[in-house]
């Protein structure tokens, strides 16, 4: 502590600059974040966003997830047609509100489900009970694969655009119309 | 009452604040007995001119007047009465001005209680205040104001957010601002005594009610929070370890730490550097805090109207507040006296090693939280931190701290032995023994099991140390009984406040142990979870004053006999096209009972609903432990000794140094 006898005046001095030197380093930083944020190069909420735009990340072959086939980042890179990758989990409540939405969806776009942090066996029931939009099915069982996606929560899905390109994303179920009407606008884009 | 008359208020509120920031400094400067006299009657003429400006405003939202903007966004004809009041406060603009009534609360509250102070210094400290709540009024009036009309004014209001209609949220701002704000306090006798050279036992004692007075308001304000996050989000969690969140527990951590830093300053006059530097510390991480939470720099759940212009005003006033505290601190600390030197092993010993382990805590949150705009800032890289590092973190540094909270209270001062505080701890140490017992027999996880027996130790030690002052068991009953009576009030609160402590660690572990399902079944039907069977026995649709539910009625047996019958529903408000889930809680105060109804599916042949139904151990008592810890504060308030005794500060003389 401060009170102890110290060792020479001038490092007391400095000891006691400390608090002042970080107080400032913070604060540059916090006006560097707030100019990036008005011009438009810094995005705080931009963490956990992936970047649309960008290709898909890489991984390697995730496990089959019953009763779906498991896929890679290569299978989803070599895909001709736009494809939906959604991101879901039996645990989770807007997944089970998401699934009519994705029942009608299976007709206008092939549907890829990625199991995050679920069990096998619960993942499967899930679908099971609440039926199967989904061409393949692969099981993120620790979330690593999500992590590299970016994925806050679950229900999340990306539009991923032929040659592997992220073209569209949504961080909500697709049960809502806006949401759906945003995507149908993308597809007919990438299809046009 | 018009919102003219109320962004006039407020305007000269800030003209008065300026005014009592420059004459009772500069007259403290210059011994001038007239400029340091005005300090007590322009911080209370300050405190009127913002109360009715705010009167204006809660005015303006009761009558619904649309005109002004802020009341249109955020209330409607619809809205219940009591949360058109509480609705004031529920936003940005009114937030701020809240924020600028409590400070202004905080100066005539010096005023008012500080009579016992020296002219000087409490000229100084009203006058501190006075800068800097000209500066957040200055604020308030030129880039959130209020007050401001909007033109053609609409017929109907746009409403609040239904999430914060609630009783809960309606006065957690109110609460927890008293605690943000009460530590302006402490900062501004901090540098008050900085400005002076000057710091003694006697300002210690001046400090310490002060910073124990904020420190209960903000453990109930977020409580209350934590509390709100649980019963009306739903999702059966408590805390999320949220930016916002961590806003207000880096600086409670940091004011615990000043809390206790300041009593070996009051009865050991050491430890003064360090316990200024907290208070700066405190002050400005209430002000970082809530201020940089609203310029949006830091990602939260916790939606606020994000503007970078406000923020850089926001900055601008933080460097100066912040900035110019730790500057005069940098210049002035140096030259401080040291004082008393004691051994490890004593009272003050522990009361360093509580101020090592909660500054550490702090910086552990603090890390946490600035992380991932740092990182995106310098290296481009988006993270995100979450409760896994929290937790890893906290618990091996929360453990020792509650290990310590046992012994010091026990512990004398300025040299002691171990040993003999360690017997007379026996029976304390035997109780947790027998928790851990328990514990690892009862509980899954390691964490869980150590820091049940842990707060066992800290409630059993409590009430040693009070048993051991009073002499409980070695002398007649009668007569310990007096001695409880000439107890000091201090000595008792403690030992309430850290027994709380153990409460709520209590909760925490119980709640470790939570067990949660999610089903979708069709009225009739029965889930079985944690030795209840929970059934599904009606689901209506009700309608509500401005919005529709979807309620349930849930039955819970154990062993074929009815427990508790739930309502949860769920609301669709039109006016915003939201929908909030309306929790049902049950509690024994041991356990809590939770069900939330979701969506509905299938036609209405097979009509079926989702259910999330939780089973809660202990969830009372960690908003129960931390009301026990703030009446335990407030209790050590009342001692005769802060309100009665005015310390006498022995003169100095040569010593004096004097700034200017």
């Amino acid at each position: 502590m401060s009170d102890q006898p110290s060792p020479s005046p001038s490092r007391r001095r400095l000891l006691m600059a400390l608090p002042v030197v970080a107080a400032g380093g913070a604060g540059v930083a916090f006006w560097r974040m707030l100019s990036g944020m008005s011009s438009g190069t810094f995005n705080p909420h931009d963490i956990n966003a992936p970047a649309t735009g960008k290709a898909v990340p890489e991984f390697e072959r995730l496990p089959d997830q019953d009763p779906g086939q498991g896929f890679s980042s290569a299978e989803l890179r070599l895909q001709t047609s736009p494809v939906l990758v959604n991101f879901f989990a039996s645990w989770c409540i807007p997944c089970i509100a998401e699934m009519q939405a994705l029942l009608e969806l299976r007709n206008t776009v092939p549907i890829w489900g990625i199991a995050y942090k679920d069990k096998p066996e619960n993942a499967s029931g899930f679908i099971r009970r609440a039926g199967n939009p989904y061409v393949k099915i692969a099981s993120d069982r620790q979330g690593r694969v999500a992590i590299d996606w970016g994925v806050s929560g679950v229900p999340e899905s990306f539009l991923i655009a032929p040659g592997g390109g992220i073209a569209w994303h949504s961080a909500g179920g697709l049960d809502n119309s806006a949401v759906r009407a945003d995507l149908s606008a993308t597809l007919k884009r990438l299809s046009a | 009452m018009s919102p003219e008359l109320g962004r006039f208020a407020l305007a000269l509120a800030c003209a008065l604040a300026l005014a009592q920031a420059v004459l009772p400094l500069s007259g403290a400067q210059r011994r001038d007995a007239r400029l340091m006299a005005v300090a007590p009657g322009l911080a209370i003429g300050q405190l009127i001119a913002l109360a009715y400006s705010f009167l204006c405003l809660i005015y303006a939202a009761v009558t619904d007047d649309f005109s002004v903007s802020n009341i249109a966004e955020n209330s409607a004809v619809s809205k219940p009465l009591l949360y058109k009041i509480t609705g004031v406060w529920g936003n940005h603009e009114g937030s701020v001005l809240l924020w600028a009534l409590i400070l202004g609360i905080c100066g005539a509250a010096v005023a008012a209680f500080g009579r016992n102070l020296p002219t000087a210094l409490r000229a100084r400290v009203i006058g501190i205040l006075g800068g800097v709540a000209a500066g957040f009024e200055l604020f308030c009036l030129t880039t959130s104001d209020p007050f401001d009309r909007i033109w053609p004014a609409p017929m109907d209001g746009q409403g609040m957010n239904p999430l914060l209609q609630d009783p809960g949220l309606a006065f957690h701002p109110p609460i927890l601002y008293t605690g943000y704000v009460g530590f302006a306090v402490p900062f501004a006798f901090a540098v008050a005594a900085l400005i002076e050279g000057r710091v003694d036992a006697a300002w210690g004692r001046w400090v310490r009610p002060w910073a124990v007075a904020a420190w209960c308001f903000l453990t109930c304000g977020i409580a209350l929070g934590s509390w709100w996050s649980y019963y009306v989000l739903g999702w059966g969690g408590y805390w999320f370890w949220d930016p916002v969140e961590n806003a207000s527990l880096i600086p409670w951590l940091s004011g615990t730490a000043l809390m206790h830093s300041a009593i070996v300053v009051e009865k050991r006059e050491a430890l003064k550097i360090w316990t200024v530097l907290l208070a700066i510390g405190t002050f400005s991480f209430s002000l970082s805090g809530t201020f940089l939470v609203r310029s949006g720099i830091l990602n939260s759940v916790h939606a606020f109207a994000n503007d970078p212009a406000r923020g850089v005003f926001i900055l601008g006033l933080l460097a100066l507040v912040i900035g110019g505290s730790l500057t005069l601190f940098a210049w002035r600390a140096p030259s401080l006296t040291a004082g008393g030197l004691f051994s490890p092993v004593s009272r003050e010993g522990m009361l360093v090693l509580n101020n090592i382990l909660l500054c550490s805590l702090c910086a552990v949150v603090l890390t946490g939280t600035m992380y991932p705009p740092f990182m995106s800032l310098l290296f481009g890289k988006t993270i995100s931190v979450g409760k896994p590092f929290f937790d890893a973190a906290t618990v091996p540094l929360a453990l020792p701290l509650f290990a310590v909270m046992g012994i010091a209270p026990m512990m004398p001062w300025k040299r002691a032995r171990m040993w003999p505080v360690l017997r007379r701890l026996q029976a304390a140490a035997i109780a947790m023994l027998v928790a851990l017992a328990v514990s690892l027999w009862g509980l899954k996880g390691v964490l869980p099991v150590l820091a049940s027996a842990f707060a066992v130790w800290v409630i059993a030690s409590s009430v040693t140390d009070i048993a051991t002052r009073i002499a409980l068991f070695r002398e007649p009953f009668s007569r310990s009984l007096g001695r409880l009576r000439g107890l000091s009030r201090s000595a008792v609160g403690t030992a309430i406040a850290h027994a709380g402590v153990g409460v709520t660690v209590l909760g925490l572990a119980g709640m470790s142990q939570a067990q949660h399902r999610i089903v979708e079944i069709a009225v009739g039907q029965t889930e079985h979870l944690a030795g209840y069977d929970w059934t599904l026995t009606d689901v209506r649709t009700r309608p509500g004053p401005n919005y529709t539910a979807l309620a349930a009625r849930i039955e819970i047996r154990r062993k074929g006999r009815i427990v508790a019958v739930m309502h949860p529903e769920k609301r669709s408000f039109n006016a915003q096209n939201q929908t909030t889930t309306e929790v049902s809680i049950h509690t024994n105060l041991l356990s809590d009972l939770y069900g939330v109804i979701g969506d509905q599916h299938g036609d209405a042949a097979h009509r079926t609903y989702v259910l999330r139904l939780h089973y809660n151990p202990l969830a009372p008592w960690m908003w129960l432990g931390a009301l026990v810890m703030a009446l335990g504060g407030f209790l050590s308030l009342s001692d005769r000794r802060i309100r009665i005794a005015a310390p006498r500060r022995i003169p100095v003389g040569t010593a004096h140094v004097d700034a200017g």
